[in-house]
């Protein structure tokens, strides 16, 4: 059902015109905001890229001066465009702090779930719109504050994205910038996730109860409680480390440590294991941040182009619901190897075991939503059905490490790379890729190329496999993960170092399969096919009842919810799809 | 709290005034057991139970938990679900090391 | 535009959303310091020795601190109350005390804190100076925060009395939920850091 795409004139008559700083910079319109996140978080995902591609050549070809960008990392980093290992460190702890914090996880939820669920719940804008603007600019801001951290004295923060003690204690100044940055990312996450939690619970249109929400909402509660109760113990932990790092305590210092022939001038008493189960209990339940909102934009699309419901909708969201809580008793099983008593391991590989259940049953009623389906091949399904076996090759190469036995082996190899990389680039970014061309029409008004986006799939896809897949071979032949010269100085490695090259190899074709999607994106926005519809996928949530795009406010009238989420061919009915809000 | 008509806030203040001075009586009474010299796993465990009894009185009185809604309610007991996972579990890690 | 519930109840909920919020950052700041009681536990459990907190803390002080900060408490209650019972005058007196006892609150713990400076006791003395300054240090923080909003409610924000009372209430509400978690923290902070 079409809506009169007008604007509501009265109310444009109060207000007076606002200023292009208002309406664009400094607005606290959610649409704004969340195109604010995404495109700032996409920078950032290249920016990430970016870092990834230099290390790729230093560890396929170590020691060699880095071609055509090697003058320009200056000698402290790279003399003679050779890279020191000081400056891969720093490379290795940005890319995954860049990837993690400052893009994939404020794309899929401040740029989705900002944009997406206030309009899939029929509000006109979130609970508190000064705060949402706040929270990005406090992102903005940390985001700032980590890219300057490279022009500071030794560069960057080098002991991994982990900044594991007393390594990080001892390190350059980078960590000091990143634990500023840390805390101004962590605040921007906790203002916006009240402001998710309450919009949700508070401001749902009539009828539409918790059991009719779409699952992309849903998601984006469970991760709006994972982020505000999670988070706090690593604020508190980044607190503890810069009194470390500035007053001299010894939090994490533990007695009698000698660095370089000295006994270090600390009272010692410290714990480094306190800072990785303050950190690993954020950390975790950050991964299903990571992962959660792209199970609810993989939702959305399979349902639109399946023309059915989704399979085993209640299931799905006790499943989430349950696979939230667990995530907050799992973390240890990142710390096997810290030297923990096997009862308290017993009882982590358990909980991780456990978690494993309601993932599969997600997946698996993502699957089987596909069974009966008149599947539509648009370029969002692609990246969608991609998206189950890559997340499910990503979900089973973690079993092997959930076991603190099998750990053993495989704790700090490229097993460990292989297998989250799976779950979060042709996983998670698969799942962003195809919301950002599911939901362009509705922001711009204009479809993104059909041509291109396949290129950028097929290529993508067959790159992610390339690049990954080879990973997990070199860490089951126990290769290291944060070494410098791609570990070509031990004997057991020796075999799988091959793979190096041509991990970089498909990581170039890569980046040459994205410059399709960044044509296409900034291309159709001016140039794109325009859409003759508010709902041009023909889909029956709310968002795509308002004017395209929409404008402030959202609706034109407020709308009124009547069905459940996915009513596709419903028998008897008219049209193959009925849309929340029609009348019965 | 849109709902409170004027009247029963006045039967509030009274209860304020109540809590406030069982406050300053458990206050005291803490310190004072300090001076006892109790061992240290029972000394912990009065100073624990004291203050709990007083955050409670806050959390009751002044907060108005009780009778607060289910989503605010729900989301407090995860919280404390949580807190205590946070407080037991490194606990029980560092103490089932193995070595030394 | 307006966003509904900011001021009355949703029926089904039977909340207004300020009141949600504000107790959904509460639960984050419950993690917060959560994360550093924890800390003060892992510490102390895995030290060979921990001095009692009487013998390098004043009890006296801090009992003095106690009774302080559980007056302004009540003091915000109270002021809360008033403006229940509308009495805007009576509002203005209780919120007023509520951050002159809170500055007092400071006060005294900057003298506790230059009186450990005088006698060379840093944070990095030891890990229970670490402990005890870190954690009553975030707690001061968030107290200066606490005056700040107060202070902004009994002065150029109390004009929202006149315009919207019941919004202007609700602000208070919240204002005092968070003050009131302010004193539980240092319920619990008092007894483990100085009687312990």
């Amino acid at each position: 059902m079409d809506t009169v795409a007008t604007l509501d004139h009265s109310h444009a008559d109060h207000e007076h015109k606002a200023s292009w700083w208002r309406t664009y910079v400094f607005s606290v319109d959610h649409k704004v905001i969340g195109i604010q996140y995404a495109i700032t978080a996409l920078v950032f995902l290249l920016l990430g890229f970016i870092l990834m591609m230099i290390m790729r050549w230093q560890i396929a070809y170590p020691g060699q001066p880095i071609p055509w960008i090697g003058q320009f990392l200056g000698d402290a980093n790279a003399p003679g465009g050779i890279m020191l290992p000081e400056f891969y460190n720093q490379l290795g702890a940005m890319h995954g702090t860049i990837m993690v914090f400052l893009g994939v996880v404020p794309l899929a939820v401040g740029g989705f779930g900002n944009y997406v669920m206030p309009l899939q719940i029929g509000a006109p804008d979130m609970a508190f719109p000064r705060l949402n603007m706040a929270s990005y600019w406090s992102y903005f801001v940390g985001g700032v504050v980590m890219l300057l951290s490279f022009f500071a004295q030794g560069g960057a923060a080098n002991s991994g994205w982990t900044s594991y003690a007393p390594l990080s204690i001892i390190a350059t100044s980078g960590q000091t910038w990143w634990l500023f940055g840390m805390v101004f990312l962590i605040t921007s996450s906790l203002l916006g996730s009240v402001n998710f939690i309450v919009t949700i619970i508070q401001l749902r249109a009539p009828g539409l109860t918790f059991m009719r929400l779409p699952f992309f909402v849903w998601t984006q509660l469970v991760t709006g409680f994972l982020l505000l109760l999670a988070f706090p113990p690593l604020e508190s932990a980044a607190v503890l480390q810069l009194m470390d790092r500035l007053a001299g305590t010894s939090f994490f210092m533990p007695s009698g440590l000698v660095v370089s022939g000295e006994a270090l001038d600390v009272s010692g008493g410290g714990n480094p294991l306190l800072w990785q189960h303050l950190f690993w209990f954020l950390a975790h339940p950050e991964v299903y941040v990571l992962i959660l909102p792209a199970l609810g934009i993989t939702a959305e699309i399979i349902a639109n182009n399946t023309r059915k419901p989704l399979w085993g909708y209640r299931v799905m969201v006790y499943s989430l619901i349950f696979l939230g809580f667990m995530s907050f008793i799992v973390w240890a099983h990142h710390m096997f190897l810290t030297g923990m008593g096997t009862a308290i391991s017993a009882f982590f590989q358990t909980t991780t075991m456990i978690i494993s259940i309601p993932s599969v049953v997600i997946l698996s009623a993502l699957f089987i939503s596909l069974y009966g389906g008149s599947i539509r091949f648009t370029t969002p399904m692609l990246f969608a059905l991609a998206f189950m076996p890559m997340f499910g090759i990503g979900g089973l190469t973690g079993l092997p490490l959930a076991f603190s036995l099998p750990d053993l082996h495989l704790h700090d190899t490229y097993y460990v790379i292989g297998h989250f990389h799976y779950v979060v680039a042709p996983g998670t970014i698969f799942a962003l890729f195809g919301g950002i061309y599911y939901w362009f029409p509705k922001a711009t008004g204009r479809k993104m190329n059909d041509l291109l986006g396949r290129i950028h799939f097929w290529g993508t896809f067959v790159c992610m496999n390339g690049i990954f897949l080879p990973m997990l071979i070199q860490g089951l032949a126990g290769m290291n993960r944060r070494m410098y010269d791609g570990a070509a100085q031990y004997q057991h490695t020796q075999g799988v170092l091959v793979w190096n090259e041509t991990i970089f190899h498909f990581a170039v074709a890569m980046a040459v399969f994205q410059l399709f999607f960044i044509v296409n994106f900034f291309w159709s926005m001016k140039k794109g096919a325009k859409v003759t519809s508010d709902n041009p996928w023909k889909a029956t949530t709310l968002e795509w009842a308002t004017p395209t795009p929409p404008p402030h406010g959202n609706f034109v009238t407020p709308p009124e919810v009547h069905r459940g989420p996915y009513e596709y061919s419903v028998p008897g009915a008219v049209q193959d799809f009925t849309p929340q809000n029609e009348r019965r | 709290m849109s709902g409170t008509s004027a009247d029963e806030i006045r039967k509030h203040v009274k209860v304020y005034v109540m809590v406030f001075v069982a406050l300053m009586v458990l206050t005291v009474a803490t310190v004072g057991v300090s001076y006892l010299e109790l061992t240290i796993p029972l000394a912990i465990l009065v100073a624990l139970v004291v203050a709990t009894i007083k955050g409670s009185l806050v959390a009751r009185y002044f907060m108005h938990l009780v009778g607060e809604k289910k989503a605010v309610t729900w989301s407090l007991v995860l919280t404390a679900v949580f807190f205590c996972v946070l407080m037991f579990i490194p606990l029980f890690a560092m103490l089932d090391h193995t070595g030394q | 535009m307006e966003i509904p519930y900011t001021v009355e109840d949703r029926e089904d909920t039977g909340l207004n959303n300020v009141k949600l919020g504000i107790w959904l950052f509460l639960a984050s700041e419950v993690m917060l310091f959560g994360g550093l009681f924890s800390s003060y536990v892992l510490l102390r459990v895995g030290a060979e020795t921990w001095p009692v907190g009487a013998s390098i803390l004043s009890v006296p002080i801090a009992t003095f601190n106690t009774v302080v900060l559980i007056a302004s408490s009540v003091t915000m209650v109270m002021a809360w109350a008033s403006l229940k019972m509308n009495d805007f005058g009576k509002f203005k007196l209780y919120l007023g005390s509520t951050v002159g006892l809170a500055v007092l609150f400071l006060c005294v713990k900057a003298y506790e804190y230059a009186d450990k400076f005088s006698h060379d006791l840093y944070p990095a003395e030891s890990t229970f100076l670490a402990i005890y300054f870190t954690v009553t240090g975030l707690h001061a923080l968030h107290i200066v925060g606490g005056i700040v909003v107060n202070g902004y409610f009994v002065g150029p924000g109390s004009k929202m009395w006149k315009t919207a009372p019941e919004q202007f209430t609700n602000r208070i509400e919240a204002a005092g939920l968070y003050w009131h978690f302010v004193d539980l923290v240092w319920i619990f902070l008092f007894p483990v850091l100085y009687l312990l």
